[in-house]
């Protein structure tokens, strides 16, 4: 005779509301709407770039929607403390370097994460006149 | 065969993610300064074009574009579990199936530039 196992009642589709760690990993995963929506937004500039001079300054002008700007404010923020700091963060965690008997600290990979990710930012915004 | 496909999708995610996490912050800036008007030197026709006719630039749009749609698929894949939806095989097909067409999109703009 097998007893009846407790199961403890856990909402399927509120569960992370309960603790602020979950929470924080719901906000991480949730980026992942961002990049595709990003990613849709620079194919319909490929569209656009593909059609001509005339269709890539159409694009150009559909951007200054009002308030987009404000928008791409808020989710700029969003991505690089939900995505970007949190990837770095997880990277030593993702790819622990061996180096004989030790393991490398943590702290090298995440800095050289973000030496990496300032050199090349600044070479896109360079590429792309910016700077 | 099971395992060697995890590796396969996994590693796609994990590549595509890292690329996002580098580029995606600098690309979303551009956004914003199309949106304020300031269209930098860069992403005027001529020069945009000419990047995008380059081999170099090709190669790199689609590499961003392509791993970036396949880690937010295979991502918002693990986030419709966790919202409570337990349909797995329907969702993995709706979503994969995004990111190819995403990508096929992708390839063919960059051919026809």
């Amino acid at each position: 005779m097998s007893r009846q196992p407790y199961v403890r009642p856990v909402s399927k589709t509120t569960w992370y509301m309960r603790n602020g760690r979950y929470k924080r990993y719901m906000l991480r995963e949730v980026t992942c709407l961002l990049v595709g929506l990003y990613c849709f937004l620079a194919i319909w500039g490929l569209a656009a770039l593909a059609a001509g001079a005339e269709n890539w300054n159409a694009f150009l002008k559909a951007q200054q929607l009002p308030g987009m700007a404000g928008v791409h404010a808020v989710m700029l923020v969003y991505f690089l403390v939900y995505m970007t700091f949190d990837w770095f963060k997880l990277a030593p965690k993702a790819m622990p370097v061996q180096m004989g008997e030790k393991k490398l600290p943590d702290r090298y990979i995440v800095i050289a994460h973000y030496v990496a990710w300032a050199i090349v930012s600044l070479f896109v915004f360079w590429l792309a006149g910016v700077i | 065969m099971a395992i060697a496909k995890k590796a396969f999708v996994w590693g796609l995610f994990a590549a595509g993610g890292t690329v996002s996490a580098f580029i995606f912050p600098v690309l979303i800036t551009l956004f914003l300064m199309m949106a304020l008007g300031k269209v930098p030197e860069g992403l005027q026709f001529e020069n945009i074009h000419a990047f995008a006719a380059s081999f170099i630039g090709k190669a790199s749009l689609f590499i961003v574009i392509f791993l970036s749609l396949w880690h937010a698929a295979h991502r918002l894949r693990v986030v419709f579990h966790d919202f409570g939806v337990r349909l797995d095989k329907a969702v993995a097909n709706a979503v994969y199936l995004v990111a190819l067409i995403g990508t096929v999109m992708t390839a063919f703009y960059l051919y026809k530039i």
